[in-house]
């Protein structure tokens, strides 16, 4: 393909954009600390309309009066919200001129992944020559999107080019005030993406396999909206296997996801937080909140690998809200070292005939704490509504934790809920039969996990699934001996 | 092929093992006969590198190499294979998986590429028919709800598809059904040749009338008391065992 110079300029800025390297407002990093001139503060840099300066407004007076809850099954020191920097422009310039300034232990688990050298690069944060090659790549991916009147594009686009579209949706199913990490993250959420699929229209790729690599530069208030308009069909994938080391400690994201009738969305996401070292220092915090919403007939999947953070708090979330609708719950959680997980789902079955599915897996080692922690809810009008769950804990040695804290609340008399649980040891007979067959003990570990976790892996897409494989491996090596 | 000499063994301080001899030249079948709690799968998992046994005295030699400072997988890639007593599960890797982990790794560790999926499934269609085995096996969970006699003819699938240097078959024949018994056997017999050796440890002479061994040895008690052909496990069929452990106590 022939490329104009000026074509090709104007590529390598949308690429840079999509990579997140690229602001449009230069601005310096606001001073630390959170009150309602910070909040205006940010949506002005954000050039945003002033409905918008006022929801965040609403959602900080109502953080405000929130308390940082306790309930979850981890311990962790505080962060003090005051001496945290609440926006800083997109970093622009590259963080390093070349691979041999990166920490070699980041490039090794890099490799081990099979990442390419450019990749590798952008992971980093190295300069990186764009390659032709990958530029069109993108630009057929564009417009073959634009054929189909899908917008995919990151929230502060949104709010500038579609502001009906988020001005209707933003919120609805995660409220401001829904609970602390929301309401502050609705205050100052700094970026994040948008999506959206017009009625009756298949999306026909994975939306971000390609862009895959950008996510590892948002920011540490993420916002994440996808509405799968009547009939339409979207998978979505979240995250990115390679580590992703951040200065920043506290993350608190939020996804929403709306399926209105019949529609479809499967959402999937793997998340390597950098967990903290082997004594346990350092680490990102991840409060997430994740919630979707389902109309008439229509479904939602949650599929997530989670192997990083030191301190994990998240349950994605369905509302079965129209009758017939559908809501499924995979998720694989692996807590090594000194790392706290708590995570679920909540199914809350509101519409007649609605089901739900859960399969959690838990994996510890080390001397880390694995807590699911689940609802299901039917309430009175709920007709025939069904649930089946199945949490599995699977431990390796003796000093880590699985605990497994299943809530049903049922209202409705014909609802039919099943609940399984199983905790299970790699046992050392295990090892020494896959040892016995030539199989290391490292790489026999990786097997049994593999095997303990292949309901939820089947369910990512194949790509994903090879990648969050390997990341499963890497996240216990060393974890026996 | 395989040299043991004066072989002692604890677990946990308490001796198990007290002293073993046995040669094994390539190309002959030994078997291993004795009763319960002597130390027959003692033996087995000794030789095989399974660490929770203290090796006090003595030396197991393969192809003049000293074993003592490998580990069971290096073991394993030298071609000693060990078909368990009691094979154990492993949910949601099948069979043909582990298989393939198995040789791939073996092979890596002789420095060679992986087998070529052709290749591999050529052999596993060979190896499945040589054991009459129903090809729906391969793709189940590795053991996970198999019967005790489809455990032991997986075993011997495995043993097949490794085409190990020294198989130890412990107690494969138990949990056998009559036929399964003669199909495994046969499979067993197929895969002999003069370069390769195997010790099979069993209870029943029946086995031995299939796999007919060379040499047969009595373990009681940590220590092998007496040694012969194959009319020796006739005689313990015969007779039993008392007269042998009063023979070892005098
Ligand atoms: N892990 C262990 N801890 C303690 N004792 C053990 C252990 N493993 C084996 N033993 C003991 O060692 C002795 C020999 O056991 P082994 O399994 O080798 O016997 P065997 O000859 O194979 O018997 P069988 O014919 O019943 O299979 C037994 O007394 C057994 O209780
Ligand atoms: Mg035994």
């Amino acid at each position: 393909m022939a490329y104009t110079e000026e074509e090709l300029k104007k590529e390598l800025e949308t690429k840079e954009y999509e990579y997140g390297f690229y602001t449009d407002i230069e601005s310096d990093t606001l001073p630390k600390g959170l009150n309602e001139d910070i909040v205006i503060a940010i949506s002005k840099k954000k050039n945003e309309p002033e409905w918008m300066t006022e929801w965040r407004l609403e959602a900080f007076r109502a953080w405000q009066e929130m308390e940082e809850p306790e309930w979850a099954n981890v311990t962790y020191k505080k962060p003090n919200f005051q001496d945290i920097s609440y926006y800083s422009a997109p970093n622009k310039k590259p963080k390093y001129n070349s691979l041999d300034e990166v920490d070699p232990e980041l490039l090794d688990t890099f490799k081990k992944l099979g990442i390419s050298i450019d990749e590798q690069k952008k992971l980093a944060g190295v300069a990186v020559d764009i390659v032709m090659d990958s530029v069109s790549v993108a630009t057929t991916f564009k417009k073959t999107l634009a054929e189909k009147g899908i917008i995919f594009c990151s929230i502060s686009e949104a709010i500038q080019e579609h502001p009906e579209l988020v001005k209707k949706h933003l919120g609805t199913v995660v409220p401001k005030k829904d609970n602390f990490y929301a309401a502050l993250n609705s205050a100052v959420f700094s970026d994040g993406s948008f999506c959206y699929i017009p009625k009756g229209v298949r999306c026909p790729m994975e939306l971000s396999t390609y862009f895959r690599i950008n996510q590892a530069g948002t920011g540490q208030f993420e916002r994440t909206l996808v509405v799968a308009d009547e009939g339409s069909y979207v998978s979505y994938l979240e995250g990115c296997t390679a580590p992703s080391r951040d200065e920043n400690q506290l993350h608190a994201a939020v996804v929403e996801l709306i399926a209105m009738d019949d529609a479809e969305i499967k959402y999937s996401t793997v998340q390597n937080w950098f967990p903290g070292d082997k004594e346990g220092k350092g680490g990102v915090f991840n409060f997430v909140t994740k919630r979707g919403l389902c109309e008439k007939n229509a479904k939602i999947s949650w599929t997530q690998v989670e192997t990083g953070s030191a301190v994990t708090w998240k349950y994605p979330s369905c509302v079965l809200k129209g009758d017939n609708s559908i809501g499924e719950f995979y998720s694989i959680a692996v807590t090594n070292n000194f790392q706290q997980a708590d995570t679920g789902t909540k199914m809350i079955h509101l519409g007649k005939n609605t089901k739900s599915t859960i399969i959690s897996k838990g994996i510890s080692a080390g001397q880390s704490q694995n807590s699911y922690r689940g609802l299901v809810q039917v309430s009175s009008r709920a007709d025939n509504a069904r649930n089946f769950s199945q949490c599995d804990s699977l431990l390796m040695g003796n000093r880590c934790g699985a605990h497994t804290f299943p809530y049903i609340e049922v209202k409705n008399k014909s609802a039919q809920i099943e609940h399984e649980a199983t905790t299970s040891k790699i046992g050392e007979d295990q090892i020494f039969y896959c040892n016995q067959r030539g199989i290391d003990t490292e790489k026999a570990i990786a097997l049994i996990v593999n095997g303990f976790s292949k309901e939820v892996l089947n369910k990512l897409p194949m790509e994903f699934a090879v990648e969050a494989q390997k990341l499963l491996e890497i996240s216990l090596e060393g974890s026996v001996g | 092929m395989l040299e043991i000499k004066n072989l002692h063994a604890n677990i946990d301080d308490k001796e198990i093992l007290k002293g073993i001899d046995l040669k094994v030249n390539a190309g002959e079948v030994h078997a291993i006969m004795g009763p319960n709690g002597s130390g027959k799968s003692t033996l087995a998992s000794v030789i095989a590198g399974k660490e929770e046994f203290e090796v006090e005295e003595g030396s197991i030699i393969l192809e003049g190499e000293d074993l003592e400072e490998l580990s069971p997988e290096e073991r394993a890639h030298k071609g000693i294979f060990l078909s368990f007593q009691y094979p154990v599960e492993i949910p949601g890797v099948s069979v043909t998986n582990f298989v393939k982990t198995a040789i791939n790794e073996s092979r890596k560790a002789r420095g060679l590429e992986d087998m070529p999926a052709n290749e591999m499934l050529k052999m596993i269609r060979e190896k499945s028919e040589l054991l009459e085995m129903d090809r729906k096996f391969l793709s189940r969970s590795l053991n996970e709800g198999f019967s005790g006699g489809e455990k032991k003819r997986n075993e011997i699938f495995q043993m097949a598809m490794m085409e190990p240097k020294l198989a130890i078959l412990d107690e494969t024949d138990s949990g056998l059904d009559i036929d399964a018994l003669r199909i495994v056997a046969n499979g067993v017999n197929k895969l002999r040749n003069k370069d390769n050796a195997i010790v099979v440890i069993t209870h029943y002479q029946r086995l031995l009338e299939y796999i007919v061994p060379d040499y047969v040895h009595v373990l009681y008690n940590g220590k092998i008391v007496k040694s012969g052909t194959k009319e020796l496990a006739l005689e313990l069929e015969e007779k039993g065992y008392d007269w042998l452990k009063q023979e070892a106590t005098v």
